[in-house]
């Protein structure tokens, strides 16, 4: 005799659990952060040092990197003026809730205003895994295409704010900027985006411009 | 690839329902997953067959219904499942939206007592 036990509960549901308790220790100490995602090569770390370079001396930056293997990206993080720690995930493709939670127990929040996680290059699995922070953030860049959107409707889906990345390429490579915002706005109607070139600079102020006023209103609503 | 840790999510979720009914043992699990959630069936059953063993739960077999992603034009109601680009086939509109396929849950546990 076997009998049916309805459960309906989220697969990930642990996850998103251990996620919301980042958040809160997030919120306490009055830290805002993201959770910096894209395929690899989009320039992830590039606006990480970049954002680190403008930012500094008007808000105290810290980065958490995730990648497979090796430093190399918290060495440029650090390098260009943040406090870094790197997450190695010995293989796994993604950051999750539990990696994050460790690595807060290494940092003293008290010395931080902005966390800036960037998670592992993959445009599937990061968007399947709730860190707890504030805000998702997807990087794109035109040598990827403007196919993008369709193939990885997930990740396209999920995120707060895109940012497109490389312009200063678009007279040298296939990207329909009109094709690819409409696969964008299909998936995630209205969200903010910030076309801009990491090596010319082009774009920047308002992607900054962005990311401290979202420092100023999570200080006001955490005070 | 990150079906070790999407399988280990389903055992602890499936062990705690059963628990809580009080069952010996778990015979069969209702997994329902969109096409838009990366995962992949054959995977999730290698890494079940290993890390069931020694539980409650172990030999349980898994069920996957698989949700095909459908998408709703906004401009004239059609229903339909996209194919390459999201416009509606019907009327060409791209004020479409996702309205199936991101599912990604455990639906049902079948239990029965331990001597079963």
């Amino acid at each position: 005799m076997t009998q049916r036990i309805p459960v309906v509960e989220k697969i990930l549901s642990a996850n998103d659990r251990l996620a919301a308790e980042n958040r809160a220790r997030l919120d306490a100490a009055g830290v805002f952060s993201l959770n910096l995602m894209a395929s690899p090569g989009a320039g992830k770390t590039s606006l990480v040092e970049h954002t680190v370079q403008r930012l500094q001396g008007k808000l105290r930056l810290t980065v958490v990197e995730g990648d497979i293997a090796t430093s190399l990206d918290a060495d440029r993080a650090a390098a260009a003026g943040a406090t870094a720690i790197q997450i190695n995930t010995g293989g796994d493709c993604h950051l999750d809730a539990v990696m994050l939670q460790a690595a807060l127990a290494q940092l003293d929040l008290a010395q931080c205003d902005l966390l800036i996680v960037e998670n592992v290059g993959n445009l599937i699995c990061p968007s399947s895994f709730q860190l707890g922070t504030h805000r998702s953030v997807l990087v794109a860049s035109t040598p990827e295409g403007d196919d993008k959107p369709y193939k990885y409707p997930g990740m396209y889906q999920g995120v707060d704010a895109l940012v497109i990345n490389k312009i200063d390429l678009l007279p040298y490579v296939t990207f329909d900027m009109d094709a690819f915002r409409r696969g964008v706005e299909i998936l995630n109607p209205g969200v903010i985006t910030f076309p801009l070139s990491c090596r010319t600079g082009e774009g920047l102020d308002a992607w900054i411009a962005w990311i401290v006023k979202a420092v100023e209103q999570h200080r006001r609503d955490h005070a | 690839m990150h079906e070790l840790a999407v399988t280990q999510s389903i055992l602890e979720i499936a062990l705690q329902h059963a628990e809580q009914a009080g069952a010996g043992r778990i015979t069969d699990l209702h997994l329902v997953i969109g096409q838009l959630s990366s995962m992949v069936d054959d995977s999730v059953q290698f890494y079940w067959d290993l890390i069931s063993q020694g539980t409650p739960a172990e030999g349980a077999r898994l069920h996957f219904r698989r949700v095909p992603v459908e998408m709703q034009c906004r401009a004239c109601d059609h229903r339909y499942t996209p194919d390459g680009d999201f416009m509606c086939p019907a009327c060409g509109s791209d004020q479409v939206q996702v309205v199936a396929g991101e599912e990604f849950y455990l639906e049902a546990i079948d239990v029965a007592a331990a001597d079963d």
